[in-house]
């Protein structure tokens, strides 16, 4: 596969947007809005310039600023899937997809399950089908490297979810270099095989959704990706587990090797929640929590409880019997209390 | 209270109605005046045949002139951001409420034979006074300005990510234009050139100013009107009927047009721009 290198600094109105990446397969760019995300498409794909910075596939270079090379957008080899599809109004799909490249269009309509829509308008079309065209289209023209701008976030729930199950099935099968932006983490992690999580305009770490959860860089991309965090503070302790004292003064032990002050990290799926018995001491690694409320989840509850967020079965919440305002016992596996040194 | 209510209904029909009335009855005299027959024998009158010709030639060209001129400045001025470009803008706008009258004085001291380009003009061998050119320099300095400030409206309806859509599928600037941009931005340019054709067609105080009555010449309808009005009300009535009908057919023509716009090619989304996020 061909490989794009992206490398650029760029400045907005609240921060630098700074960022190096070698695109191979298919990868997410997520992090909250504002964080520069879609700014980073437009200077893949040339509609934003950059202060300075070198944009290339293989050796094809598209944008090198210390030599003086911009090419054009319709110069750049881009597939650009727009925020909410951007198809021509005035065209219907089959015009919107050879918009892009007479010779594949019909072989789009076929391979994306459109060709009954070619004569449909835009406005004819459900949400999923428009993603669908906006795809085929950005395809036609044959490009080097696909870029998706949020390609979920203007369906509904319903549709989101198999849209989101067939972009992850067709990406891998197009074998471009592809880069999806999103917000939602859940969104990036279920399409691409790596994630990179930018905030404020850096990427703060890029990764398979494991090596996020195992081994988040810092307490931002922790929580980001879903985890419950706790501050302490942490004493290694030569061939045991390191000591972790809470802010509210309880201790856990952890398997990270750390020293001083540390957030720490812990994901719902990985708090285990107990009765207090008072004829049995706590359990090991646990803290004292007060529920405070429930949501059903699917086949899932999720609990929160103090400082924490769980998540357990559902019939294990019911065997458990918890109700809002009991009082339990969270414990924790000293491997799954991942602690971040804080600077 | 019922009965504030019910004053205030009569207040508002009444008011409706006096206002209707008041904008209905002179259109409706310059109708009903005469018996229709006596409009149909003037329209052969030469007074009225030389103003229709005059009116209708230098009203296509000067409508050529502003749609081939105006189109690229209200799209530049519609999809560029540079310094000073609200000033320009508000350059464009100011023959919008110029009185007639300060537009002729322009026209003569800017393009007349003693103006700024006379001598440059003269020395070409254009000659753009009293005749035919220095109508449609008059009716193009009043009707551009309404065409272009409509036409940069048109323009920026016309959502930006499509346009940076067309670019990254590989289209070059001159093909975005005439294949996104132009169909899209379609019904408020033909809307434009409407406004700026019912504009043109009345055009009288620059156009006496700078080119004159001469029949046949320089005397459009709205000239013809007023050189007959006090000898031959007939003719004038004939005219300004005529004028009625022409204008009637040209905002009947861009409802029609904007209608069928609209249930062709509706836009799922305008607001929202390409965010950078």
């Amino acid at each position: 596969m061909a490989l794009l290198s992206v490398g650029f600094a760029l400045p907005l109105r609240h921060f630098r947007l700074e960022l190096e990446l070698e695109l191979d397969g298919v990868v997410a760019l997520v992090g909250p809005s504002g964080a520069g995300k879609t700014t980073v498409l437009s200077v893949i794909a040339g509609l934003a310039r950059p202060e300075s910075g070198r944009v290339a596939l293989d050796d094809e270079v598209w944008l090198d600023t210390d030599r003086r090379i911009d090419l054009p957008p319709d110069r750049r080899r881009v597939g650009l899937v727009f925020q909410e599809y951007a198809l021509f109004p005035h065209m219907s799909v089959r015009q919107n997809v050879a918009y892009g490249g007479q010779r594949r269009a019909d072989e789009l309509l076929a391979r994306f399950g459109i060709a009954a829509l070619a004569d449909a308008r835009p406005d004819q079309l459900s949400g999923g089908e428009r993603q669908r065209v906006a795809l085929a289209r950005a395809l036609a023209r044959d490009p080097g490297v696909l870029l998706l701008d949020e390609p979920l976030s203007s369906l509904d729930g319903h549709t989101k979810a198999s849209v989101r199950s067939e972009l992850a099935r067709l990406l891998p099968e197009i074998g471009l270099p592809t880069l999806i932006v999103t917000h939602d983490y859940e969104d990036a992690v279920s399409i691409a095989a790596r994630a990179g999580v930018l905030v404020d305009g850096r990427l703060r770490q890029l990764g398979s959704p494991d090596e996020l959860v195992t081994r988040p860089a810092d307490a931002f991309v922790a929580s980001f990706t879903g985890a419950n965090l706790l501050r302490g503070r942490a004493h290694t302790r030569a061939g045991a587990l390191a000591e972790v004292v809470l802010d509210s003064g309880e201790p856990l032990q952890s398997t990270d090797q750390v020293q001083g002050d540390v957030d720490i990290a812990i994901y719902p799926w990985d708090v285990i929640l107990s009765h207090e018995d008072a004829s049995t001491p706590p359990p090991a690694n646990s803290i004292r929590v007060e529920i405070t409320a429930m949501t059903r989840v699917g086949g899932r509850v999720r609990v929160a409880a103090g400082p924490l967020n769980a998540e357990l079965a559902t019939e294990a919440a019911a065997a458990l019997a918890l109700v809002p305002g009991a009082i339990v016992r969270a414990s924790f596996a000293p491997a799954s209390v991942r602690l971040i040194r804080r600077d | 209270m019922a009965s504030r209510r019910l004053l205030v209904a009569v207040f508002f029909f009444a008011a409706s109605a006096v206002a209707l009335a008041f904008l209905i009855l002179p259109l409706a005299a310059l109708l009903t005046d005469r018996p229709p027959s006596s409009l149909f024998d003037q329209l052969s009158n030469p007074v009225v045949t030389d103003a229709l010709v005059v009116s209708l030639e230098t009203s296509a060209a000067a409508q050529a002139l502003i749609i081939l001129l105006g189109t690229p400045l209200a799209y530049l001025l519609a999809s560029r951001r540079f310094r000073g470009r609200s000033a320009v803008v508000t350059l464009v706008e100011l023959p919008i409420v110029l009185p007639p009258a300060v537009a002729g004085i322009g026209l003569i001291v800017a393009f007349g034979r003693l103006g700024l380009l006379g001598g440059a003009f003269s020395a070409l061998g254009i000659d753009v006074s009293f005749n035919k050119a220095a109508v449609i320099l008059a009716v193009a300095f009043v009707a551009g300005p309404l065409y272009v400030r409509v036409a940069i409206a048109a323009f920026e309806a016309v959502d930006p990510r499509l346009v940076a859509a067309s670019r990254t599928l590989g289209a070059g600037p001159a093909r975005t234009f005439f294949r996104v941009v132009l169909p899209l931005a379609g019904s408020g340019l033909t809307a434009a050139a409407a406004l700026a054709l019912a504009r043109g067609l009345g055009e009288f105080g620059a156009t006496i100013m700078f080119a004159g009555s001469l029949q046949g010449v320089t005397q459009t309808l709205p000239l013809a009107i007023y050189y007959v009005f006090d000898t031959n009300l007939d003719v004038a009535l004939t005219i300004s009927a005529l004028f009625v009908i022409m204008t009637a057919a040209v905002l009947m023509s861009l409802k029609l047009t904007s209608l069928w716009h609209s249930s062709r090619s509706a836009s799922p989304s305008r607001s929202a721009i390409f965010a950078s996020s």
